[in-house]
């Protein structure tokens, strides 16, 4: 089973940083909720390992410690 | 009070140009005596070219100002003979905090990479470092170098010509008119330059305000850089406490745009503040309270003609990740190497242009790191805020979240990739050194390498043949011959050969790299001289 990684692996985070912003920018609030569930969708997508899904959902809910 | 703010560091004198009958001209006035145009007068009469700073004023700035100076700043200082005393009486840390809401999300330590002669960054009060720099022309004119500071002289109105400018100064005994081939304008944010010559000062426009404060204190508080983002003590803004010489604490607290500033200076709106961040029995002294105001803006064009800005009156940043002082320093030591060649006639007058484009690439790159970090610091949206905040939580548990924090990306000298000065890389070898690269530093024994890079041509082997001289169309070369084996540790090898067995690189006198093969082939070099004077 293949681990979710923790450690920093983007290539630049600055750049995704404010690339991420960018797409938010001019939108409303639902409009930016509504974007960033399709990114996740997306991710998820190219990530494709259930049990690195499932993992990652673990991880963000903050409660995995 | 510090005495520093109190003494006369260049005090008026009068001039024999002002009892010349007809205006003196001189090769190049430097307006500003702050840490820029001291700079530029250094290099410049190191140069042995004929230099006159004029300042308003008489001393130092008041209050600490710029305090954190980068590696690249310390190497041109050494270059500019002022490095040293900066490090000896700078603060050095390594560790960082980052504080999030009432906790610690995480900590940092910055180990230095080892093999360089300068830390990464010292903190210092630009007072020092502009006495520094005093101390250091006042040695150049102890040895006869043609450098003047006049204090209490204020440029009045700017005439520009074809081939000189024309200044009208006033000072405490009445107005004088002088000239010079080349004028520099180092006098900050606000230019009376800029501002006399009508010219533009637009951009992307970020405004907000903070309350600055040096503390003196004989606190405990360790040798470390602590920063918050939203605190108790200062909810929806950040907090920075970072220490400087003399057991005194620079402390900036994020106000926002739209607030009182005569009433927020007030001592008795300050103190509460202060105790509120460092609690409520710590004893301190307020010694220097400023608001400051920040934008993000550059001029359209760094030269007009015969007139150069540089620093401040150029470009503003806002402060995160020290690239105000810093960019200013690197503006001069970019500029004066050409100025000296086009006055003796050895480059054409376009090689100027070089400077333009050159810190204007790095002026941009400043600009996005710091609106970015002001971005992350003051999110502008409520998504922005979501966004940031998920990054501060993520980073208390998970390393991964950790560089996305952006309380400022610290100062690094600007790659010029893409300059008309540089030759096309023709060495498969490290990133860090290609052409436009500032050459980073490497131990040589019981030295470094890059003081025998400074102020000249250098033609740089590394376990390659070269000749030892080159002289093209007026330029000179001179070789500086190593090898691998000079450094034991290895990194001589890892910066500049990478992959290659063997290297050659032709360095700038201001330590950018303009060329490199992995041997040496004349016909290439020479050309790589004459693009890299702006001959091609």
């Amino acid at each position: 089973m293949a681990d979710l990684i923790l450690s920093p692996n983007l290539e630049n985070a600055d750049d995704f940083y404010a690339d991420l912003l960018a797409a938010h920018d001019g939108l409303e609030k639902a409009g930016s909720d509504a974007l960033n569930a399709r990114l996740v969708l997306v991710l998820a997508n190219h990530i494709g390992d259930n049990a690195v899904l499932a993992q990652a959902i673990k991880a963000a809910a903050l409660t995995g410690e | 009070m510090n005495k520093i703010f109190e003494t006369p560091l260049y005090g008026y004198d009068r001039s024999p140009d002002q009892d010349a009958p007809s205006p003196v001209r001189h090769k190049v006035i430097v307006i500003g005596a702050g840490p820029i145009g001291l700079a530029a007068a250094i290099d410049l009469a190191q140069k042995g070219v004929d230099v006159v700073v004029l300042d308003d004023n008489d001393k130092v700035s008041f209050g600490s100002r710029a305090i954190c100076f980068a590696q690249r700043t310390l190497d041109i200082a050494d270059r500019l003979g002022g490095g040293r005393p900066m490090v000896d009486k700078g603060v050095q840390w390594n560790v960082g905090k980052v504080f999030f809401d009432n906790r610690e999300v995480y900590s940092f330590d910055l180990q230095p990479d080892a093999g360089y002669a300068n830390p990464a960054f010292i903190n210092l009060q630009q007072y020092y470092l502009e006495q520094f720099l005093v101390d250091r022309a006042r040695a150049l004119q102890a040895q006869g170098a043609p450098l003047e500071i006049r204090g209490r002289n204020k440029v009045e109105a700017i005439g520009t010509h074809d081939d000189h400018v024309k200044l009208e100064v006033e000072t405490p005994e009445g107005s004088y008119t002088v000239e010079a081939d080349w004028l520099i304008a180092c006098d900050g944010a606000n230019s009376p330059t800029r501002r006399m010559l009508g010219l533009d000062f637009v951009g992307r426009v970020f405004e907000d305000n903070f309350l600055i404060a040096d503390v003196i204190m004989d606190a405990d508080f360790p040798s470390e850089r602590w920063f918050w983002f939203d605190p108790p003590f200062n909810r929806g803004q950040s907090a920075l406490l970072h220490k400087q010489p003399d057991n005194v604490w620079r402390i900036d607290l994020q106000l926002g745009w739209d607030i009182d500033k005569e009433r927020e200076q007030r001592p008795e709106n300050v103190i509460p503040r202060l105790k509120a961040m460092l609690g409520e029995d710590i004893q301190f002294d307020l010694e220097w309270v400023s608001i400051y105001t920040f934008q993000c803006r550059r001029m359209e064009n760094f030269r007009h003609g015969r007139v150069l800005f540089a620093g401040d009156s150029a470009h503003q940043v806002s402060p995160f990740g020290a690239r105000g002082a810093n960019s200013g320093i690197q503006d001069t030591d970019n500029l004066c190497w050409k100025l000296k060649l086009v006055i003796d006639g050895q480059a054409p007058d376009s090689l100027l242009d070089s400077y333009n484009s050159e810190r204007i690439q790095g002026a941009d790159e400043n600009i996005l790191n710091s609106t970015r970090s002001t971005e992350f610091i003051t999110p502008k949206s409520p998504m922005s805020r979501i966004l940031r905040d998920a990054v501060l939580d993520l980073s208390e548990h998970y390393d991964f979240a950790r560089p996305l924090v952006n309380s400022g990306r610290l100062s690094v000298p600007c790659t010029y990739d893409g300059s008309p000065l540089n030759s096309a890389d023709a060495l498969n070898g490290p990133a860090g050194t290609r052409p436009g690269s500032a050459c980073p530093d490497a131990p040589l024994g019981d030295g470094f390498l890059l003081p025998g890079l400074a102020d000249k041509f250098t033609l740089l082997t590394i376990d390659a043949d070269g000749p030892d001289r080159i002289e093209e169309d007026g330029i000179e070369v001179t070789r500086l011959a190593l090898s691998v084996k000079d450094d034991p540790t290895q990194e001589l090898k890892r910066r500049y050969l990478g992959d290659a067995t063997s290297a050659v690189y032709l360095i700038r006198p201001d330590q950018h790299v303009a060329a490199r093969r992995d041997s040496y082939e004349d016909n290439a070099f020479r050309q790589a001289i004459r693009r890299a004077t702006g001959k091609e």
